[in-house]
């Protein structure tokens, strides 16, 4: 018949193709890659690149609407199917733990000493200003009311704070208050990471200020002789926690150092560089934080001996230490 | 200089060449939200950014979701709990349920957008998707990336919004709000509609609605038998161009027999077609659509666009 669009006769000819490749990526969109037989994936590649040449080919010869329009979206979603990540979330999980979260910590050295320079450096202000002069307590952390922790509290009242006597009920209000603090502490780890893009200044804020009220804390521990079995029952979880809040400020830093300081590269491509690298150190800290709201919730109450939790403490920073810098033989796929 | 006023049919088209730059603008306006994507084969697809309304309709489906499951998994732990009383079951399960309240807080978009479609429930219902800006793979860590600041760009406006109960510190909540109001609107002032996140992540969100491939009209006019009879002269033919070629595609696909009808009368006096005995409008419209198109394209592949009706470059 020859009173047929040439436009119609094109189309006509493909159409089976291409409802045949919406057909599979449907299937794969709804039910995931392991739903296409080996026929699908065989034949994948070669249907997209026709809807693709169908697709140039129907922009310069038909001018039915519908059809380029269907082009186009089949041919954007065959795209991202075919050259889309074909990982399973098990095999990403697994790199990440294997090679993306240590290569993203030790590459940022410097970042990380800027960290801990801000934190440690505003608890040892506050502890120092603090020893001097108590005041500067009340300052820092306000008049709290149900936190007996201060420096008006007698040596055994604080003494109780920092061991379950055996028997004492409250131990699963513990667990639920440390998971609270785990809440509390993410957040404020990827507030740390998300600041960073505010040239990073936010972010040292938020160390300092963290850092001030551990530092005054401690000086009320210190000033009653309290300071050795203190500091057990802080780091017993205080090492992963405060490594991982180090760490997300480091991973703001990051982002922060990027944005204000391209070099060479556009803002734009810096940003973006840093972004991924930063964000594996945010996921990071978020594990790191809840293996110490484990240490907190349960090694902390169901352990009393400071030499024990002394102990946790070294094991867990040697781990640590351990599996970020450590260099590692790099795997040759 | 005269004072007579505009004859009525210059009225006509004065309004018609009006409507028409309004036509030619709005075009120019949806160009730029096209991105163009080379593949690796060389063909070009035009990617079309989402606006920042449909973001934001996304993100507000996104948030009553999380909400739902918030409050739905309260209540169903309350119910379980509710036998036991207050006891140390209760409080373990509260404590399971804050870093579950985490991790919805937080993980729900990454988990949906790491998986296949690449976008969250809301993003799915108005068609749009994540993708990286370079055109490579959307790698794991661009969409922790683009989710972990969100606390910057909606947590932040928040807890500012909210703070401040003197004058003094009123004020610093209002500076603060304005600050954060940046990172929030964010998506408005650039021209590829970034968040914070997509900047740092490199990825941008695209529209890709699913368009359901319909039968082609000039095909159903050329096959029934109600056609015969309809010849149009080169003249007639040649009276429109593609934009009204497509209007009639819309026309004819979708709308009522009472704009068809009047679109075929409209029709039928530019082109000054005597109508036939027995000839329905439908009938007449899809023949015209054929006769339109074969023209159009036909003067396509000799290179000659006729953009719509106004266009008389030969």
């Amino acid at each position: 018949m020859t009173d047929v669009l040439k436009s119609y006769r094109f189309r006509e000819e493909r159409e089976a193709d291409w409802r045949k490749l919406d057909l599979i990526l449907t299937r794969a969109e709804n039910s995931g890659v392991k739903a296409l037989s080996d026929e699908d994936m065989a034949t994948l590649p070669h249907l997209y690149r026709q809807a693709v040449s169908s697709l140039s080919v129907a922009r310069s010869i038909s001018l039915d609407q519908n059809v380029i329009n269907y082009l186009e979206g089949l041919c954007t979603r065959a795209y991202f199917f075919v050259y889309g990540a074909r990982t399973s979330i098990g095999e990403r999980i697994a790199q990440f733990f294997r090679e993306d979260w240590p290569a993203a910590v030790r590459g940022a050295v410097f970042s990380t000493v800027l960290a801990a320079l801000f934190l440690f450096g505003g608890a040892a202000l506050a502890f120092f200003l603090c020893l001097q002069d108590m005041d500067w307590f009340w300052t820092i952390n306000g008049h709290n009311f149900f936190d007996m922790r201060n420096p008006d509290a007698s040596v055994e009242d604080l003494r109780s704070t920092i061991y379950t006597t055996p028997g004492e009920h409250g131990q699963d209000q513990l667990s639920a208050f440390s998971s609270f603090l785990f809440n509390n502490n993410a957040q404020i780890a990827l507030f740390a990471f998300a600041l960073g893009f505010a040239f990073g200044i936010p972010t040292a804020w938020l160390l300092v200020y963290n850092g001030v009220t551990i530092g005054a804390m401690y000086a009320v521990f210190w000033d009653k002789g309290l300071g050795y079995e203190f500091t057990g029952w802080l780091l017993i979880h205080g090492v992963t926690e405060l490594f991982a809040i180090v760490l997300a400020g480091a991973g703001g830093f990051i982002i922060g150092g990027a944005v204000a300081f391209p070099g060479r590269l556009s803002r734009l491509a810096s940003a973006r560089a840093a972004g991924r690298r930063a964000a594996n150190v945010a996921m990071g800290c978020v594990v790191m934080l809840i293996i110490a709201a484990l240490l907190e919730g349960f090694g902390r109450q169901l352990i009393n001996s400071d030499v024990i939790r002394y102990a946790i403490a070294g094991t867990t920073l040697v781990l640590w230490l351990g599996y970020f810098y450590l260099p590692r033989a790099r795997r040759t796929a | 200089m005269t004072n007579t006023a505009p004859s009525p049919a210059m009225q006509v088209s004065i309004e018609a060449a009006k409507r028409r730059r309004a036509r030619m603008a709005e075009e120019q306006r949806q160009s730029k939200m096209v991105r163009v994507l080379v593949t690796p084969e060389g063909a070009a697809i035009h990617l079309k950014l989402a606006t920042a309304a449909e973001r934001a309709g996304a993100f507000a489906i996104d948030v009553a979701i999380q909400w739902a499951i918030v409050i739905t998994s309260l209540l169903g732990l309350k119910y379980i709990s509710g036998p036991f009383g207050m006891g140390s079951g209760a409080n373990l399960a509260f404590a399971f349920w804050l870093v579950f309240f985490f991790f919805v807080r937080n993980f729900y978009y990454i988990f949906f957008e790491l998986g296949q479609k690449a976008a969250t429930p809301g993003k799915r219902a108005l068609g749009l998707r994540v993708a990286s800006r370079d055109g490579g793979r959307l790698t794991a860590n661009a969409v922790l990336a683009r989710n972990f600041t969100r606390e910057l760009e909606i947590g932040l406006p928040f807890q500012f919004a909210f703070m401040g109960h003197d004058q003094a510190s009123a004020w610093m909540a209002l500076l603060g709000l304005v600050w954060s109001g940046i990172f929030l609107f964010f998506p408005v002032f650039n021209k590829d509609k970034m968040r914070v996140g997509d900047l740092i992540a490199g990825t941008w969100v695209i529209r890709t609605p699913k368009v359901s491939l319909m039968g082609d009209i000039s095909h159903a006019a050329a096959t029934t038998t109600r056609a015969a009879g309809f010849s149009f002269t080169a003249a007639q033919a040649d009276a429109y161009g593609i934009h009204e070629l497509h209007v009639l595609e819309d026309v004819l696909r979708q709308s009522t027999p009472e704009i068809k009808a009047q679109v075929a009368e409209r029709i039928r006096t530019k082109i000054g077609w005597v109508t036939t005995a027995g000839e329905t409008d439908i009938a007449f419209l899809e023949a015209y659509y054929a006769a339109l198109r074969r023209r159009l394209e036909q003067r396509m592949l000799l290179g000659q666009k006729k953009i719509d009706k106004y266009d008389t470059r030969t």
